[in-house]
């Protein structure tokens, strides 16, 4: 944990509509080291899906400056250095699963040999080799999750945007899928971004969580989850992730006012 | 096995149909003229046989090449607008709006056109299916989800990338839907534009001149090769969108 992957520096975006100017976010700085698992939580409003999308060149910032391995995130982009997962999964129903997790890497133009074996090692990492030939519509909410977590490791990114891509699943699932997300990025040497609006999830799975508030998005406070790893079931009976969690909620109360007290400006890492 | 099961009951309502239609004209006594019954027609067929392939294969020919340049260049076009979302919504709602135009009104005028030959009837079975084609294909093509647009943007893919691993598979069932409708209306096309004019070895001239002179029988059994052609041309379409994407159809059995 030395090099900073990711460096964003006084990072604002403001959308223009018909409406008028809407201000999503303001003077976020931050910087993410690699390997490091970060959370991005938040109200509705708060700007962290936007964030992400800056983070990944999906969306451009109206101002600041945004560094990835020490690149403009436009040419990280353009080097394939990102790995996507969306709430919903965004998997083709033309194409099987095994078809699907192989798209990136036609899009790359990888030789013959890695679209045919990389496809399958990725389904044996999710656990998913027996469905290698289903289609998409043939798997449950969680599986073709799975499916496009191995799609966005297919290249083996070094850095995982994902936006909030358990939350349209049920509590059991989204718990057993947490778990498997960690193994996955343990066997990768990908750097995480992970948008949710879960605080357990959030705790569960960051070595840091981002709080941001809203209207216009600012990180409220960063949060350094000192929970042993490797993480289990255990870990979330632990006193320690429920006094993280609390922090955390605290920390969203503030942003909401509800604790009355006013919202600290916006920090970079610890 | 399975098709058979399907597709019986459809079979079995069909034969109570002709019986029941047999019966009717015998009960009540109806002129042939009026209404012959399915076995004078069928024996009409029989004679005239020759002459009625002769004529339906002169009709079928103007469908099916009006309905492979009129839905060709809708495709084409479609994917022409696709590129550039301004000109596709300058030409759309026109586009749309073509069709409560009764494009067969202007048969009389192909005519004097094209000439009284299949040119002018080519002609009408093109506007006919262009402007459905490209409705339904365009759809397609610019309805794909923003996420599967970023998710092609993440991995940096071009723009040719991404019109043939996105844009086209994704608007294959609508275009589709569009060439099933379009098949039909080729063959209405064809017919119903010769009645306007033409030799008198086609569907629509025969039907009409049979007719005008009450061989009624001589008239349906025109009209019952008209309906082969007709769904042959159907199910022709129906059997290429099986082919071009069997995913969409595993997914409805499933």
């Amino acid at each position: 944990m030395a090099s900073p992957i990711i460096e964003l520096a006084d990072v604002a975006k403001t959308f223009e509509s018909r409406a008028g100017a809407t201000e999503a976010l303001r003077a976020v700085s931050l910087t993410i080291e690699a390997g490091e698992f970060v959370s991005i939580i938040g109200p509705s409003g708060c700007g962290k899906s936007s964030l992400l999308r800056i983070v990944g060149d999906l969306v451009e910032p109206t101002a600041g400056v945004v560094r990835v391995k020490g690149k403009n995130a436009h040419q990280a982009r353009l080097d394939r250095d990102y790995g996507i997962v969306f709430q919903t999964p965004v998997l083709y129903e033309w194409r099987t699963v095994l078809d699907n997790i192989r798209l990136p890497l036609e899009l790359a133009g990888r030789p013959r040999a890695e679209r045919e074996q990389r496809p399958r090692a990725l389904l044996r990492l999710v656990g998913l080799q027996d469905f290698a030939g289903h289609h998409p519509w043939q798997l449950s909410g969680g599986m073709q999750q799975r499916v496009s977590i191995a799609r966005a490791l297919a290249l083996n990114p070094s850095i995982l945007l994902m936006d909030e891509p358990f939350g349209a699943l049920d509590e059991m699932t989204r718990e057993r899928l947490n778990q498997e997300l960690l193994q996955v990025c343990a066997e990768t040497t990908a750097t995480a971004l992970f948008v949710t609006h879960s605080i357990a999830e959030a705790v569960f799975l960051s070595s840091r969580i981002v709080v941001m508030s809203p209207r216009p998005g600012t990180i409220d406070r960063v949060v350094t989850v000192d929970l042993p790893r490797p993480r289990t079931d255990k870990t979330r009976a632990l006193p320690r992730f429920f006094e993280l969690v609390t922090e955390v909620r605290q920390s969203l109360r503030e942003d909401a006012g509800l604790a009355g007290k006013p919202a600290r400006p916006g920090g970079s890492g610890p | 096995m399975r098709l058979a099961r399907e597709y019986a009951p459809a079979a079995l309502v069909l034969v109570a149909g002709l019986l029941a239609w047999e019966a009717v004209v015998y009960v009540f006594s109806i002129q042939f003229y009026l209404l012959p019954a399915p076995n004078v027609i069928v024996q009409s067929l029989r004679e005239t046989y020759p002459l009625l392939v002769e004529a339906g294969l002169y009709t079928f020919t103007e469908a099916v090449i009006g309905f492979a340049l009129g839905c060709g260049g809708g495709i084409l076009a479609a994917m022409a607008a696709s590129t550039s979302p301004g000109f596709a919504g300058l030409v759309l709602p026109y586009a749309v709006a073509s069709a409560s135009v009764p494009i067969i009104a202007l048969a009389p005028l192909a005519i004097v056109w094209f000439g009284v030959e299949q040119g002018s009837k080519i002609a009408i079975v093109v506007l006919m299916t262009f402007f459905p084609t490209f409705v339904s294909t365009l759809r397609g093509l610019t309805s794909v989800t923003p996420q599967s647009l970023e998710l092609m943007q993440s991995y940096a893919a071009t723009e040719r990338q991404i019109f043939l691993k996105t844009r086209l598979p994704h608007s294959l069932p609508m275009m589709f839907t569009a060439l099933r409708a379009c098949a039909t209306l080729a063959m209405i096309g064809a017919v119903v534009s010769e009645f306007f004019g033409g030799p008198v070895k086609s569907l629509g001239v025969y039907i009409k001149s049979t007719a005008a002179l009450f061989q009624t029988r001589q008239a349906w059994s025109a009209i019952l090769v008209a309906c082969a052609l007709g769904l042959l041309f159907y199910f022709a379409v129906v059997l290429a969108e099986r082919l071009a994407m069997p995913w969409h159809f595993e997914r409805r059995e499933h």
